[in-house]
């Protein structure tokens, strides 16, 4: 038995020992099946039912929604609108996120905070907060009566309540980001006698790219998305004041629904456009994407 | 270039980083900032490059008042503590970097812009790693492109912010010659922060030891070693044994006894001993000595550290003896006086103003 026992260790081990770390077969599969089944039933299933009810009349009733001028205004206007607000949330978010993460000023913890506030804030009162400040009995509305401004119930309403709805995206993304990477590259740009300007194109811009780039597709798919703000200031005048979301809305109201996820299986696919570009990008810059986080 | 601080005074918010700090940079010296954390080191470093501004106080290059001048304008070379390479750009664009954003008029053609970081980074031996990105670097290879790449722009002055903090001891070694040899061969003026005594002491021709915003002694290594000015320079550089003695009519007391050491012209009353634990010489029946019990023995190399009990209210004092001369008086009671030593008054005292040191030869040598 003695002579036994000295053999015994080297003879058995592989089925029997196992790694501590890893969880049981059966935990495993569990937690698998727990997280797949309910990606699939909380998102594939609905955007799925979205395609399916689309064309569920055939590819040309599909057709013939998407051609009905008041949806192809919608469309239209919902492009408008994201290409006008993406690119001046852009800019403040880039301005904000570099103000607070390279400088130190009084009040920074409350402009952190109310850089949230779009998040926080119910969209129906970031649409009625535009409609108190410029409609017809707020105190800047007859003066804009006055020289003839339209920004309620038009382009420029639609553009404000988006921009202040998406916010928070752009800046929510870079600011993490341009804290952990600190001022020592600026300064170093800097001192070898950069100007403001080609440290910023050189030096910033290069380091914060990636991110800056997914918050502008979050931002865009949320800009395209908006109903709540939007509907607040829209005055859904339409083949006018109508983005995508809202025209969905009218056409569900209206019985037609085949007309209503046409459209709503259009900016789905905006949406699913918007995530495989990132996720390509992703695959093509993986590399540069990793150095930038290590080094 | 020559670099003068003049009564540099900086706060943050309240907090005075620094408080009249004055220096003489002379052209082409390579000197060392030294001193703990918080001691204002690197505030000065950051003064000196542009980096802030100060509350008070003037920085000259040579003639020219900087303080008056952008980080741009100065045209320094600063080495970061953790490198700050571009992360995005390859070691050749690292190192061009300075020439090439230059305004048109003062822009050396592309050719030239390339002859020179191709030359620079043969001079700090980083020939044939041109196309790579600082992420595919060693850390020791990362210091020397920002080395390059600072004095690529041809400074006044070389700025470098504890230029071997992030590498492991081997490399550290390994580049401080090696920044000795190119700061031979290049003579720029050169400025480096460092917490590191022995980095500091081996490397500069001149220390600058601080502590608390305030510069304590600037000196060569060997002045600084041998000749510390306060107890904090004692007690930083290098290792020191301090008792509190007491003075009478000349001569100095450690309790109930005198210890041999004369100290002529000193008032009397209560006094600091500062001594280094190898400036010491044993002796065999005391007649005026310092003598406790040994406690603890340490072999460190070429020395035998020996930790002696000197009574009940002080702190055990440290002596290094050669292994052959210790290894009798293990756990036995040992008699020994301080061969180099410095006498400081307590703050307040008058006479604090003039440590007193006095050379061996001065010594009254009973007992031996």
């Amino acid at each position: 038995m003695a002579l036994d026992t000295s053999t015994a260790p080297s003879a058995a081990p592989s089925k029997l020992v196992k790694a501590a770390t890893s969880e049981t077969r059966f935990a495993r599969r569990t937690l698998i099946i727990v997280a797949l089944g309910f990606v699939a039933l909380f998102l594939v299933l609905p955007l799925a039912t979205v395609f399916i009810e689309a064309f569920r009349k055939g590819p040309a009733e599909f057709a013939t929604a998407l051609r009905d001028p008041e949806t192809f205004s919608a469309i239209r206007l919902t492009l408008i609108v994201a290409a006008i607000s993406v690119p001046l949330n852009l800019v403040f978010g880039v301005a904000a996120a570099w103000a607070i993460a390279k400088f130190e000023f009084k009040g920074k913890a409350f402009l952190t905070t109310l850089i949230d506030l779009p998040f926080s804030v119910s969209p129906v009162i970031s649409g009625l907060v535009f409609v108190l400040l410029f409609g017809g009995h707020s105190a800047l509305g007859p003066f804009l009566q006055k020289h003839g401004i339209q920004i309620l119930f038009a382009v420029p309403g639609l553009v404000l309540a988006t921009v202040f709805v998406t916010f928070p995206f752009v800046a929510r993304e870079l600011i993490p980001l341009m804290q952990e990477q600190g001022t020592s590259d600026e300064e170093a740009a800097l001192s070898l006698g950069a100007t403001g300007w080609q440290t910023f194109w050189h030096v910033t811009l290069p380091n914060i790219k990636w991110g800056l780039l997914y918050g502008v597709l979050l931002c865009n798919a949320r800009a395209m998305g908006e109903f709540g703000a939007v509907s607040v200031v829209s005055g859904h005048i339409r083949g006018q004041t109508n983005t995508m979301p809202l025209q969905v809305e009218i056409l569900y109201n209206e019985y037609n629904f085949v007309a209503a996820f046409a459209v709503a299986a259009v900016l789905a696919l905006l949406a699913l456009v918007t995530l495989v570009l990132k996720t390509a990008l992703e695959l093509r810059y993986s590399d540069e994407i990793a150095a930038s986080r290590r080094h | 270039m020559e670099v003068r601080v003049q009564n540099i005074r900086k706060e943050f918010g309240r907090f005075p980083a620094l408080d009249d700090v004055s220096l003489d940079i002379r052209s082409g010296e390579l000197i060392a900032l030294l001193g703990p954390s918080g001691s204002g080191k690197t505030t000065l470093l950051r003064l000196i490059a542009g980096l802030e501004s100060p509350t008070d106080g003037t920085i000259f290059f040579g003639a020219d008042d900087a303080s008056k001048k952008s980080v741009q304008q100065r045209n320094i070379g600063f080495v970061f503590q953790h490198y700050a390479l571009f992360r995005h750009m390859t070691v050749l664009d690292n190192v061009s970097f300075g020439l090439k954003v230059r305004p048109s008029s003062r822009r050396p053609p592309a050719a030239e812009i390339r002859r020179r970081a191709t030359d620079l980074l043969e001079l700090v031996q980083l020939s044939g790693l041109e196309k790579r990105y600082p992420a595919q670097l060693s850390g020791g290879q990362r210091q020397r492109v920002a080395l390059a790449r600072a004095m690529a722009v041809e400074p006044n002055v070389l700025l470098l912010d504890e230029p071997f903090g992030a590498l492991d001891a081997q490399v550290r070694k390994e580049l401080r010659k090696w920044l000795r040899e190119i700061h031979d061969r290049t003579g720029h003026t050169t400025v480096f922060v460092t917490h590191d005594q022995e980095e500091a002491l081996e490397l500069a021709d001149r220390v600058v030891v601080m502590s608390k915003g305030a510069i304590e002694q600037v000196g060569t290594p060997d002045d600084i070693y041998d000749h510390p000015v306060s107890p904090f320079v004692y007690g930083f550089i290098g290792q020191s044994n301090c008792i509190n003695v007491t003075l009478s009519s000349g001569e100095i007391w450690f309790e109930d006894r005198p210890i041999g050491l004369r100290a002529a012209n000193e008032p009397d009353g209560a006094a600091t001993l500062y001594f280094r634990p190898h400036d010491i010489e044993l002796i065999d029946g005391c007649g005026g000595c310092l003598a406790g019990l040994v406690t603890a023995s340490r072999r460190v190399a070429g020395t035998r550290h020996l930790e002696i009990d000197l009574g009940r209210a002080h702190p055990p004092v440290e002596i290094e003896l050669p292994p052959e001369r210790a290894s009798s008086t293990d756990h036995t009671r040992v008699a020994f006086r301080p061969t180099k030593w410095k006498l400081f008054r307590k703050e307040g005292d008058i006479a604090a103003a003039q440590p007193v040191e006095e050379p061996a030869s001065q010594l009254a040598r009973t007992g031996t």
